[in-house]
């Protein structure tokens, strides 16, 4: 017989791989050669220097956006958990068609495109818009500025991202042995107790994974901020921008994207140590 | 034995379906006492109901003469086993079984070391700080026993604990678990669809079928004297032979196949009534020739099947099944489809009234 088994395994072998090329192919030109780009620039442009990193890690007002991008990210992970844990919870615990009909609505919001939403926030926050008309309704004469500010892309950031909190949380919480409950309350375990000792610890996975994954897109976050947020307080992915934009600064960008990547970067892998545990979990 | 546990009139009813009819149980203190049936009988809700996950649509649970009527499970003080045992996976084995002390308040110190002592006591020295994914099924379940033990429960349920381990461990666990209860001289509730489970643990069985309770009564008793034709059928291997009652005074019946059968006289019958007579096979003697001093008939062997130490022969005396077990060496005297004597005595022949 003239089948060549040794070639037939190898043909098997390589199978996976052949798979892979047409997305290594891509990632390789669209994303590893660019990036690549942007990291010879950061100490490149516009000679050859550290100066860039030097201004970028030194000068107030980098360091300063840095900072809010950091804070703003950390308020929306805080706001998105506390509007997405209940929500998640109630899903969890509704019958199923229930929790789909939910589901929908959460996810709904993805179906929209984003600029959309985003511009759904600036009509409705904006100094003729229903919210401003309703303050003014009520009594309050000079509604504060709610359009251009911290709030407002707060406000849109949380609505375009609790999604990935509330389906990380949902798809943790759907998975909870009820027989774990039973057995709590047998136990004497009641309300707050059970959530904290119980509850909360297994639903544990679920919030660091959701909080991690909306801190990360936060951080790197570029057109809301951009387009509803206040032009003084920018997030670093604006001031990039700007530095392209505007001054044609492509060192300067580069060391800011290189130095939020890094950070980035460090961030996932300190909670990969840390919450590598969730496995033992499963 | 005064009543401990009692369950008066419990019913439970699903919309068109009813679980439970009318159960009435007296339980005493420190009895082992387990509940036997297939599974949808009934015997998982009632522990339910006891452990207060489920409501009875009418009746009544008492503990040591008080109503447990309107309590919560975390108020019933109610020791639990699931199946699955019900671990917390983000806790040591120490942290679970602390568990129910915090819930009580009991200081860590204090409490974790009251955790320790009952791991030892159930045979897990020294696993306390490991998680229960790093323990097996059955340190997991020795966990869970001290679990619902530690906080000192006024009753223990046990759901089909054994249910997830397999024969050797099952075996082993069962005999723990009895030295444990005796132990600590805990009022134990276990349930099972394994009769050999409730034949070896038991202080008493409770068969249910279809949400009633069949017969309640020691594991011999249910073996030897059933009640009803379900539990003898489902209690050990039987041969149920319908008969009619020819002479209920010198206890006679007769069958068809089986021609006249003498029975032990019971009160519980009376002449021209339909009867089951129940054989059980190993009380069922086999032999090339007729043996005096009993009833013989002629059994066509249709099956053999050897289990080494013991073997099952399956045949048909007319139209008639019939089942024999007989010591594995005994079995060299016939094979199959060859006709053989199959005798008992009248003490071998037990009635059960319908």
């Amino acid at each position: 017989m003239g089948v060549n088994i040794a070639k037939l395994t190898q043909r098997t072998d390589l199978w996976p791989w052949l798979l892979l090329t047409p997305l290594a192919v891509y990632m390789a030109i669209f994303f590893v050669v660019p990036l690549a780009d942007v990291a010879i620039m950061s100490f490149t442009e516009p000679s050859p220097t550290l100066s860039n990193y030097e201004r970028v890690l030194t000068g107030g007002l980098y360091l300063r956006t840095f900072l809010n991008t950091f804070v703003t990210a950390i308020t929306v992970t805080l706001c998105c958990l506390f509007v997405g844990y209940p929500l998640a919870y109630l899903m969890a615990s509704s019958k199923p068609r229930t929790a789909m009909l939910i589901l929908l609505l959460v996810t709904m919001s993805f179906w929209t495109s984003f600029l959309v939403r985003t511009y759904a926030w600036m009509v409705l926050l904006g100094n003729n818009g229903p919210v401003v008309w309703l303050l003014q309704t009520i009594g309050m004469e000079r509604p504060p500025q709610l359009l251009f500010t911290r709030f407002s892309s707060t406000l849109a950031m949380v609505h375009i991202l609790a999604p990935y909190m509330i389906m990380n949380i949902y798809s943790v919480m759907r998975k909870i042995d009820p027989t774990l409950i039973r057995s709590a309350e047998s136990l004497g375990a009641r309300g707050f107790s059970l959530f904290r000792h119980v509850y909360l610890p297994l639903t544990a996975p679920g919030i660091a994974n959701g909080s991690v994954l909306v801190f990360v897109i936060c951080l790197g976050f570029y057109v809301t901020p951009v387009l509803l947020g206040s032009p003084r307080e920018q997030m670093i992915a604006g001031l990039i921008g700007n530095q392209i934009d505007e001054f044609l600064a492509f060192g300067m960008g580069s060391a800011m994207a290189m130095v939020l990547l890094v950070v980035t970067l460090a961030i996932l892998a300190i909670y990969h140590r840390r919450f590598g545990l969730d496995k033992l979990w499963g | 034995m005064s009543s401990y546990l009692q369950l008066s009139g419990i019913s439970k009813v699903y919309g068109q379906f009813t679980a439970l009819e009318g159960v009435d149980l007296d339980i005493g203190k420190g009895e082992f006492v387990t509940f036997l049936g297939p599974s949808g009988s009934g015997k998982t809700t009632t522990l339910m109901i006891i452990a207060g996950f489920e409501s009875a649509t009418s009746g009544t649970v008492e503990v040591a003469g008080k109503s447990l009527f309107g309590l919560a499970p975390h108020e019933r003080n109610i020791g639990i086993v699931f199946q699955n045992y019900g671990l917390f996976p983000h806790k040591t084995a120490a942290q679970n079984v602390y568990f129910p002390l915090q819930m009580r308040g009991m200081k860590k110190t204090a409490g974790l070391r009251k955790a320790e002592e009952m791991l030892d006591l159930v045979g897990l020295e020294g696993f306390g700080h490991r998680y229960p994914k790093e323990l097996s099924g059955g340190q997991q379940q020795r966990v869970a026993l001290a679990r619902a033990l530690v906080f000192e429960p006024s009753l223990l349920l046990l759901d089909e604990p054994l249910g997830a381990l397999d024969k050797n461990l099952r075996e082993q666990m069962q005999i723990e678990i009895k030295r444990i209860q005796r132990a600590l001289g805990v009022t134990t509730i276990f349930v099972t669809h394994d009769q050999s489970e409730a034949m070896s643990m038991s202080d008493r069985i409770v068969v249910f079928e279809k949400g009633r309770v069949q017969q309640v009564a020691t594991p011999l008793e249910i073996y030897h004297e059933p009640e009803t034709k379900f539990v003898a059928g489902f209690i050990g291997e039987s041969n149920l032979i319908e008969a009619k009652v020819t002479d209920a005074e010198k206890g006679e019946a007769s069958n068809a196949a089986l021609g006249a059968i003498e029975y032990a006289p019971t009160g519980k019958t009376s002449t021209g009534k339909d009867v089951t007579l129940m054989i059980r096979p190993e009380h069922i003697r086999l032999s090339r020739k007729p043996v005096d001093g009993r009833k013989n008939v002629t059994m066509k062997v249709e099956t053999i099947v050897n289990y080494g130490d013991n073997a099952l022969v399956i045949g048909k005396v007319g139209d008639l099944p019939m089942r024999v077990r007989v010591l594995g060496a005994d079995v060299v005297i016939i094979q199959e489809d060859e006709e053989c004597f199959i005798s008992w005595t009248r003490e071998n022949v037990y009635l059960i009234a319908k």
